[in-house]
């Protein structure tokens, strides 16, 4: 990768939601669900985001988008700072970055033609009905949706497919320069997510933009992205270029989650469990390393001390780093690969 | 990575010619067209509602003119088909002037209390947190009250009358109607689609009026037309107990109450206004029915 | 669950002293003297006054409020100003007379109204379905006071088979004194039955309609055990309105009581709101209100009790 300025930074990113109960509903808990994240896009990669259902990953994508307001941590968007003095605003942020759900059927207003939704929001930010229009009829057609026969009709007279498209062009209507993708093809049929991703990689070199492809399925993020991050419970336990990850993993966690993947080569058969035990609550998350309580490698050190991430900031962006007290020759010899 | 990209080489299928569809509320429109029972009603209720606002063309005599010897006339008297009230009015007469102000009493504060009930309501739906806390709190003490014992407390306090009595009503419908739009425009501000409208940047007016109304007005108005049955015949009690229409306007409620001691000589003339109380009330109540019916289809997905 | 119960009480304590609010607020904004209706347009200003100061009125508001309210904790709700007893009893008694109303209007009612819902739902469109609408229906709708008239018409005047107005007499005996309640009964039945009618039927088909009335079917069960499931499942709404109903039986008796001439709270409240009674007027609306925020508040604790998700 190049020596590109990252055109996303996030630093500490965190997240804490308070949890309710008792006579005078009171905070009792808090859910840790985002803790200290951190992170670096660089301009025209595909960042995928790794992890099982409530590690964080939407909940990230939120905080991105300030669909939710974090507690603590900053984000930088092409160098400047979001929300602070001399930065940039939160609706200039979401003029430049934009995002596609996974529920394509909740994700489109059902009062409302598909063009009245791709064009809404070019129409708000001030541009002539005429002209929205217009951009709304290109993109539909880009998008592969013929706009003679798409434009006026509704979203529950589309199939799955169709309404994602719709909703990346919708995406795309403000012209952003990263999109991120929050399970954008996990709803949809096998074949019919195939023809979206190759659709997701044509848009991304015709109009040269920067994804953050969010999913719990390893072959699509593999198949799309150029670096992974891997999270877990609410932290990042792994990042590095997609080769690297896939292919020499070295948190236990990744090793686990790549080992479970169910393959259809009898030569690589799951023998054994890689992975014991339920994630535990984000409300009350083990002390020091989170995994440590699934972890086949555990020792002391892991409950006393959080690992850090070896400062992803500050080594190159394609650097292959991992959030673990324990060497990966430890891991080699204990595991035996 | 050939497979995907082979499986990618597939367009997308053509539609098969289907034509367009015309919209949720065309499609409502539809519906509604289809069904006779409420086809009926509105009818009816527009027969009423005519009468009532060119009473002068329908009705030759005049309500307010009575002959003491003319008094309780019964039905298919000559020249009053409906009868006499107890003063010698025709009936006829005071009950087409009478709808006037019986439907201008269910109608109005109803109509008042949508907009602002529904304006504090998605306000308090879209805002969430304290603002919505502090608006739903007010609404509860209010709802401790029974409806007539709080429209009759603030009839009794504001005297009698009958634009007393409709913001009397205007105000006991403020606090359920408050709590229909909060709810409806809570659940749908919970949807991808709202988040994914605050996530293109624009504004909360924007995106309410835009996203939000559409989706919200239908229950809203289902609900406010049950409340039209229940106005009236709110209102028409309140006239009853002497707390709104004062005599000699014509108005069912007050009619129906200055009747009272003639039932025992014209039974069925004295029967009359509340009857059409009950006609119009009911009317309204089916067609509220048969507009959500309209409006409740479970649309193809 | 008893975290749920407290939860609930404490926050019915800040409605109930809203409610007091209110009340106090309602009747003392009404324009105009009640002092004026008892005495003579050429009482002397130190007559007045006297007057006023035997009432409390001369004192600022909120003083009035609060020894208001500290008295009616105690159960001492001052002196009518018109009849000069004290209005505790005369409350009391008044509502003991709209219970012997509201009871069995509210068991005939519910009674009905269930019965015709589920026949509604279970005979979903055919004709059963659309008579039994058409009740409920036209008890929502009813102008109970009409209802009541038409009532009497039918009852007392055309054929003289019931009384049409008052309790009667109190030395009579049981019989003929029930003969009395029939007809404000029956009338007063009508909404309730409607209401909840309706709801009934409509949650019943919503629950028909989910799957697993048919996973039961489909295990064995037959018609009458899938019935005592899918009741349980509608049970909470329904119950929750019947308390509603009941409370609305209580606190809205007033039209039909005025028909009937019937003694109970309504009536006072007709009364004294003619009369400008202002303890009577305050006494009765607090009472009735607060009734009806522990009729809320214990129909949510049923609820909660019958469908733990309720619970929150």
């Amino acid at each position: 990768m190049s020596d590109a300025p990252a055109l996303l930074r996030v630093e500490g990113l965190t997240k804490h939601f308070p949890v309710h109960g008792g006579p005078l509903n009171r905070r009792v808990a808090t859910v840790r669900a985002v803790d200290d994240v951190s992170l670096a896009v660089a301009a025209g990669e595909t960042l995928g985001i790794v992890g099982e259902s409530g590690c964080g990953k939407s909940t990230t994508a939120r905080l991105l988008m300030r669909l939710i307001e974090p507690d603590r941590g900053r984000l930088l968007f092409d160098g400047r700072e979001v929300g602070a003095a001399g930065g940039i605003d939160v609706t200039t942020l979401r003029r430049q970055m934009q995002m596609v759900f996974q529920d394509s059927y909740a994700s489109l207003n059902p009062r409302m033609t598909i063009l009245g939704s791709i064009a809404y929001a070019p129409r708000m930010h001030g541009l002539a009905a005429r002209a929205a229009d217009a951009r709304a009829e290109a993109l539909l057609d880009r998008v592969g949706l013929e706009p003679r026969q798409f434009a006026r009709r509704y979203p529950h007279e589309l199939s799955g497919g169709q309404r994602q498209r719709v909703n990346i062009a919708r995406a795309l209507a403000l012209q952003p320069r990263l999109v991120i993708l929050d399970e954008a093809v996990s709803a949809l049929d096998k074949s019919v997510a195939a023809q979206v991703l190759n659709l997701l990689a044509d848009l991304k070199q015709q109009f040269n933009l920067t994804y953050l492809f969010i999913s719990h399925d390893l072959n699509v993020v593999e198949y799309i992205s150029d670096r992974v991050l891997v999270m877990y419970l609410g932290q990042v336990v792994e990042t590095g270029p997609v080769a690297a990850i896939y292919g020499r993993p070295r948190h236990p966690y990744t090793r686990a989650l790549l080992a479970s993947k169910p393959t259809l080569d009898p030569d690589r058969r799951t023998i054994s469990l890689p992975l014991t035990g339920d994630p535990p609550n984000p409300i009350d998350p083990p002390s020091g390393c989170r995994f440590r309580t699934r972890c086949g490698f555990a020792d002391a050190v892991c409950a006393a001390r959080t690992p850090p991430l070896a400062a992803p900031l500050g080594h190159p962006p394609d650097a292959h780093l991992v959030a673990c007290h324990v060497p990966a020759a430890q891991q080699q010899a204990i595991h035996g690969h | 990575m050939a497979p995907l990209q082979a499986i990618g080489a597939i367009g997308v299928p053509p539609l098969t010619s289907v034509p367009a569809s015309p919209g949720y509320w065309r499609g409502v429109w539809r519906r509604l067209l289809r069904d006779p029972l409420t086809i009926g009603v509105t009818i009816l209720l527009v027969a009423i509602i005519l009468c009532a606002i060119f009473a002068p063309l329908v009705a030759t005599q005049d309500p307010t003119l009575g002959h003491v010897l003319g008094r309780l006339q019964p039905i298919g008297s000559a020249g009053h088909w409906l009868g006499t009230d107890e003063t010698g009015r025709d009936m006829w007469a005071r009950l087409a002037y009478g709808g006037r102000l019986s439907l201008l009493a269910g109608i109005a504060p109803v109509a008042i209390s949508l907009v602002v009930g529904g304006l504090l309501g998605i306000t308090a739906g879209y805002l969430g947190g304290l603002a919505n806390t502090l608006i739903m709190r007010a609404m509860d003490v209010f709802y401790a009250f029974p409806s007539i014992l709080l429209a009759i407390a603030i009839c009794g306090m504001l005297g009698s009358g009958l634009s007393n009595a409709i913001l009397a009503l205007a105000l006991v419908f403020v606090p359920p109607m408050t709590r229909i739009a909060e709810t409806v425009t809570t659940q749908c501000r919970g949807l991808d689609f709202v988040e994914a409208a605050r996530a293109s940047g624009t504004s909360a007016a924007q995106i309410i009026r835009h996203h939000i109304l559409a989706n919200v007005l239908g229950p809203i108005m289902v609900y406010a037309t049950s409340l039209i049955s229940l106005s009236i015949i709110l209102s028409a009690g309140l006239s009853f107990l002497g707390l709104g229409a004062t005599p000699p306007t014509p108005e069912w409620g007050l009619m129906l109450n200055a009747l009272r001691q003639s039932i025992y000589v014209q039974p069925y003339v004295a029967a009359l206004p509340g009857l059409l109380i009950f006609i119009t009330s009911m009317c309204f109540n089916l067609a509220s029915d048969g507009l959500r019916g309209a409006m409740d289809v479970r649309l193809a997905r | 669950m008893l975290v749920f119960v407290i939860r609930r009480l404490l926050q019915a304590i800040p409605i109930l002293i809203g409610v007091s609010l209110v009340v106090f607020a309602l009747v003392h904004l009404v324009p105009g003297d009640p002092i004026d209706i008892l005495l003579p347009p050429d009482a002397s200003p130190a007559v007045i006054a006297q007057m006023k100061a035997a009432f409390g009125f001369d004192r600022p508001l909120y003083i009035q409020y609060l020894l208001w309210l500290g008295h009616a904790l105690s159960g001492d709700f001052g002196l009518s100003i018109f009849t000069t007893e004290p209005v505790g009893p005369a409350l009391a008694a008044a509502l003991l007379n709209t219970l012997q109303l509201a009871v069995p209007a509210a068991v005939l009612g519910f009674g009905f109204g269930i019965a015709l819902g589920l026949i509604s739902a279970f005979h979903h469109n055919r004709w059963p379905d659309k008579l039994a609408a058409i009740a409920t229906t036209a008890g929502v709708s009813m102008p109970h006071y009409w209802c009541a008239i038409v009532v009497v018409l039918l009852c007392s005047v055309l054929h003289d088979w019931l009384p049409a107005q008052g309790m009667g007499d109190a030395d009579l005996p049981l019989i003929d004194r029930l003969r009395y309640l029939v007809l404000p009964v029956a009338t007063l039945a009508f909404i309730p039955m409607g209401v909840i009618g309706r709801l009934v039927r409509a949650t019943v088909l919503e629950i028909l309609g989910r799957d697993f009335p048919a996973a039961l079917a489909a295990k064995g069960l037959t018609r009458w055990p899938i019935l005592r499931h899918v009741c349980r499942n509608a049970a909470p709404p329904v119950l929750a309105l019947m308390g509603l109903q009941f409370g609305y039986l209580l606190g809205g008796s007033i039209l039909v009581e005025t028909v009937f001439n019937w003694p109970g709270s309504g009536n006072l409240l007709n009364l004294a709101i003619f009369r400008r009674d202002i303890p009577v007027l305050q006494a009765t609306i607090l009472v009735l209100a607060s009734f009806f925020v522990l009729l809320n508040l214990l129909v949510d604790i049923a609820q909660a009790a019958i469908d733990p998700r309720l619970r929150r």
